[in-house]
């Protein structure tokens, strides 16, 4: 007999707008407190202590403009969000400060979240939309120099960019860029010749979410149909997709595999979460708490395995913190 | 009884006319229960012993045959058994064909169903009777077919005969049935359409069994008649008369019978315990294997059963549902708005109250869509609902409806239906209301809701204070029932006396008196729960008077479910009507109603209706009783 799933280990109130992304820092030692980002439609980035469960700090950095991307660069003390208002603003938290060190402004008016990588200590590259419609901008932080823009060819019809990944195959290589587009195709990009390696073309309708596993070279995407797409890379670095999945109810906004590579989580338009095995994506739980579409999943880095959470943000307001298995 | 042993050359008559004698006088039970299983056992090999039996029966004189016959019929253990006892007796004897095809098949209905499959068995056996098995049938089938015998014989009649046909079809071989093909046909299809036209879902279910059997035998292999009916215990051992099973080729003798039986329970119980130890292998390696395969994921997945496509919402409004129902092409949205639609309506009394007449329009004429599960009651409760919330216009108009032209009998039926349970609920306290509601409505032969909670509150009270303490119950429901006023005391006559007022008014497409006795039928059971209802109303007197006058008019009526409902309706008179009431302002119809009720119980041929008939008369006993010990 299958248990019934799980309820929320908690649910965080209090944003008083729909929540778009979510971003765990929960990896310091004690007497460091975990905590999780919130980006919320007002504009408001919310930072909530995990012990207390209440909002901590609430940043206001991009003129009331919706907040569509939340992560930390190395520790809780600096975070990049990005907003509506085509600004990237990079954060100094430490020591109780709320303040803007640096932003860059994208001119961009999409919806695409930018993906940052960390290449080498105090270096990151982050991938944005550009303000041209299918180009792809990566810059390197904190120097804000520009690596390359990585431009379809003419006549590819690709459409705006939804989604990006930047990658690296092992540490010290050359880092790769996979890109999900309008027209449902996934697309490997080489940032030192920004050529296209490789294109395919996953779903009808746009990709809306994308992650990759880097160890296995294997990918998920979900767009707003009922499929979800798994592909993967071979040796010459060509795409191909090695199964789909099909789902209960259409459109996926976000898809996340969980650091240790055994699950993954869905955020759904049907307002549940589901989760799945990594390994052949099995279906594993619905998680049904929200009332209305959940934007975003993430998953925690604790160091403790029995400690990690997941964590999901709707449009009804609600974050709702999940422990699921943890005991693997 | 002792016999001669064989080898001499005997005269039998004498003991022929000992034994008729004996069954005439009624020793059949005593002679035949010693007789006829040493004869089983002495003919079963032996010859001369059969032509010794059959001399035996065929001397019995004519006058006590028919006793004879009809225990060697009951008692034989088999049609093979029979056969060999009594030989062609059938063909040779007058009064025996007589009592065998005739009597036993079609004046009298009491015998079980094993004695049929004897006779008819016994029948089939030989060649020279087979042409009386066909003779049989075609007389069997008449008597199935004749409207007059469905209207008017008792439904256990019915079934003996519809017994009697389909083990004859079991019988039936294909040259025979070939060359009474056409009147097979001809006598199904007349059959079947009395049958269907019953209002007793008995005689229903028999015709459509007899008539799917029948076009089963005629028409083997090309498209066959298919009623839809629900299954149960009789019609499954109906149908199982169909196939016939063979004879028992180990007839165990009296002392072996024992024996006999353990081992036939010692057989079964060891088939049983193999198949399960079959059934258990299989399961065993595919549940290795499947662990196999998932030793490497170790994630127990969770019950995911919840997970299913999400529905669009029903509108909020009440207009705006109406506007759904009326014209709306998306099928969701309708679907979803007949699923809601119940519980909006009692949740906006107000804006119902508005457009109540024309949500009760809309859902009279409601069809269905699309599949949605459960649509006719859905639809009925929120029918229900509306009436509930704005009883007098809204049963203005149903009951003009249910008189008007052009509605399907389902309709009228429908607004009968919603009367009820809207009465129902009307009459409860609000606590009651939102009990389920049933599905079909039979008149209840509970007591009154009304004494019996009285009775419990005070029993509760009592025992509340032998414990000593000074709380009330709070377990029983009925404590509740007491308080909250009756809402059907205002609406009772809205809802009773247009339903009375034009039933000998017949219309183009509905004529109550005439073709349309089922729809009679069911008023006049919905005219009895309404009167039942209406107990402590001020206008029960009035409506107990009204109803007498119409049970007074269809006394006679020819419907046997006619007559059921009328004597229900008597029954609630008595009960509804306070007694002074009954007394003082209907005397008179009380009376006749008393002498009728007399000769309902001695002459009606329906079983139900003569124990109807006989409460009726006890509860006028208890009556006057009742009155009699009140000092006045």
């Amino acid at each position: 007999m299958a248990l019934p799933p799980p309820d929320p280990q908690f649910v965080l109130r209090g944003t008083s707008a729909a929540v778009h992304t979510l971003h765990f820092s929960c990896g310091g030692r004690e007497p460091d407190v975990p905590v999780l980002f919130s980006g919320s439609e007002n504009g408001f980035i919310h930072v909530w202590n995990l012990k207390t469960h209440r909002v901590d700090t609430a940043l206001d950095g991009h003129g009331r403009k919706s907040v569509y991307f939340v992560e930390t660069m190395g520790g809780k003390d600096r975070l990049l969000s990005q907003g509506r208002d085509q600004r990237i603003c990079l954060w100094d938290l430490a020591e109780g400060r709320t303040s803007v060190t640096d932003s860059v402004f994208t001119e961009n008016v999409g919806f695409c979240r930018c993906s940052l990588l960390k290449v080498a200590q105090g270096r990151w590259l982050m991938a944005a939309a550009a303000k041209a419609l299918e180009e792809v901008q990566v810059l390197e932080l904190p120097s804000k120099t520009s690596v390359c823009t990585l431009k379809p060819e003419v006549g590819a019809k690709l459409g705006m960019p939804m989604c990006l990944k930047l990658w690296q195959p092992n540490c010290g290589s050359q880092p790769l860029l996979l890109a999900g587009y309008e027209d449902g195709s996934v697309v490997l990009w080489n940032l030192s010749t920004a050529k296209a390696l490789s294109q395919l073309v996953c779903h009808q309708e746009p990709v809306m979410s994308l992650d990759f596993d880097s160890e296995k070279a294997k990918g998920i995407s979900g767009s707003s149909e009922k499929v979800l797409s798994i592909w993967s890379l071979n040796e010459q670095q060509n795409l191909q997709v090695c199964k789909t999945h099909k789902l209960v109810n259409a459109g996926i906004s976000d898809i996340t595999i969980r650091p240790d590579k055994k699950i993954l989580a869905t955020a759904g338009w049907d307002h549940r979460i589901r989760i799945f095995g990594w390994k052949k994506l099995k279906p594993l739980a619905v998680l049904d708490y929200h009332t209305a579409t959940v934007h975003c999943v993430s998953f925690s880095d604790h160091k403790n395995p029995t400690e990690r959470l997941l964590a999901a943000g709707s449009k009804d307001h609600r974050i709702s913190i999940w422990s699921i298995y943890t005991q693997t | 009884v002792s016999f001669i042993p064989g080898g001499l050359d005997c005269s039998i008559c004498f003991v022929s006319h000992v034994l008729g004698k004996g069954c005439v006088h009624g020793r059949q039970k005593e002679i035949l229960s010693v007789l006829i299983p040493r004869l089983t056992d002495l003919t079963k090999s032996d010859c001369i012993w059969q032509r010794i039996c059959w001399r035996l029966v065929e001397c019995v004189p004519d006058r006590w045959m028919e006793a004879v016959v009809l225990g060697f019929v009951q008692r034989a253990p088999g049609a093979d058994v029979l056969s060999r006892l009594l030989g062609n007796l059938v063909v040779k004897n007058k009064k025996a064909q007589f009592v065998v095809t005739q009597k036993l098949l079609l004046l009298q209905y009491g015998h079980t169903t094993a004695v049929l499959q004897n006779l008819l068995g016994y029948l089939s056996l030989d060649g020279l009777r087979r042409a009386l098995l066909i003779k049989v049938l075609q007389e069997l089938l008449e008597t199935w077919s004749s409207s007059s015998a469905v209207k008017h014989s008792p439904p256990e009649q019915q079934q003996y005969i519809s017994k009697a046909i389909l083990i004859c079809l079991s019988h039936l071989k294909e040259p025979e049935i070939e060359s009474c093909r056409q009147e097979l046909l001809t006598s199904m299809m007349e059959g079947v359409k009395c049958h269907l036209d019953s209002s007793l879902p008995q005689i229903r279910h028999l015709g459509m069994i007899v008539a799917e059997s029948i076009s089963l035998k005629i028409n083997a292999d090309g498209p066959v008649l298919k009623f839809q009916y629900e299954e149960d215990d009789e019609t499954k051992a109906l149908k199982s008369l169909l196939v016939q099973t063979p004879p028992l080729c180990v007839v165990p003798s009296l002392p072996d019978d024992d024996r006999n039986e353990k081992a036939d329970a010692a057989l079964p119980s060891v088939l049983e315990s193999t198949e399960k130890a079959c059934t258990a292998a299989p399961v065993m390696p595919d549940e290795e294997s499947d662990a196999e395969l998932d030793s490497d994921d170790d994630l127990i997945p969770y019950d995911m059963s919840e997970d299913k496509e999400l529905k669009t919402k029903a509108p909020v409004y009440i207009r705006d549902c109406i506007e759904v129902l009326m014209g709306s092409e998306d099928v969701d949205k309708w679907e979803a708005t007949i699923k809601a639609l119940e519980s909006l309506v009692r949740k906006n009394p107000a804006a119902t109250r508005e457009v109540s007449v024309e949500l009760a329009k809309v859902l009279l004429h409601l069809e269905e869509k699309t599949c949605v599960e459960g649509f006719v009651e859905l639809r009925q409760r929120a029918q229900v609902a509306v009436l509930t919330t704005d009883p007098i216009p809204v049963a203005k108009y149903l009951t003009s409806q249910f008189y008007s032209l052009n509605y399907s009998l389902c309709q009228r039926t429908d607004i009968l239906d919603i009367l009820v349970l809207a009465a129902q609920e009307l009459s409860c306290p609000k606590s009651h209301g939102k009990a389920k509601h049933s599905g079909a409505q039979k008149p209840c032969t509970q007591s009154l809701p009304g004494s019996d909670s009285s009775k419990d509150w005070r029993r509760i009270v009592d025992e509340r204070i032998k414990s000593k303490t000074r709380r009330f119950a709070t377990g029983k429901s009925h404590a509740e029932l007491a308080s909250g006023p009756n809402e059907f005391s205002s609406v009772a006559g809205h809802f009773f006396f247009p339903l009375i007022q034009h039933f000998d008014r017949p219309l183009t497409t509905f004529d109550l008196l005439g073709e349309d006795h089922f729809v009679l039928g069911r008023l006049v059971h919905t005219l009895a729960i309404l009167m039942y209802l209406a107990v402590n109303t001020v206008v029960v007197t009035a409506m107990g008077k009204a109803l007498l006058e119409f049970v007074w008019a269809l006394r006679f009526h020819t419907d046997s479910y006619v007559r059921q409902g009328l004597l229900s309706c008597i029954s609630s008179v008595l009960i509804s009507v306070p007694a002074e009431r009954l007394l003082e302002d209907m005397t008179e119809e009380l009376l006749e109603t008393q002498s009728w009720l007399g000769d309902v119980v001695e002459k009606d041929p329906d079983g139900d209706c003569r124990r109807l008939a006989l409460q009726n008369l006890l509860l006028m006993e208890n009556l006057k009783k009742k009155l009699q010990t009140v000092p006045s």
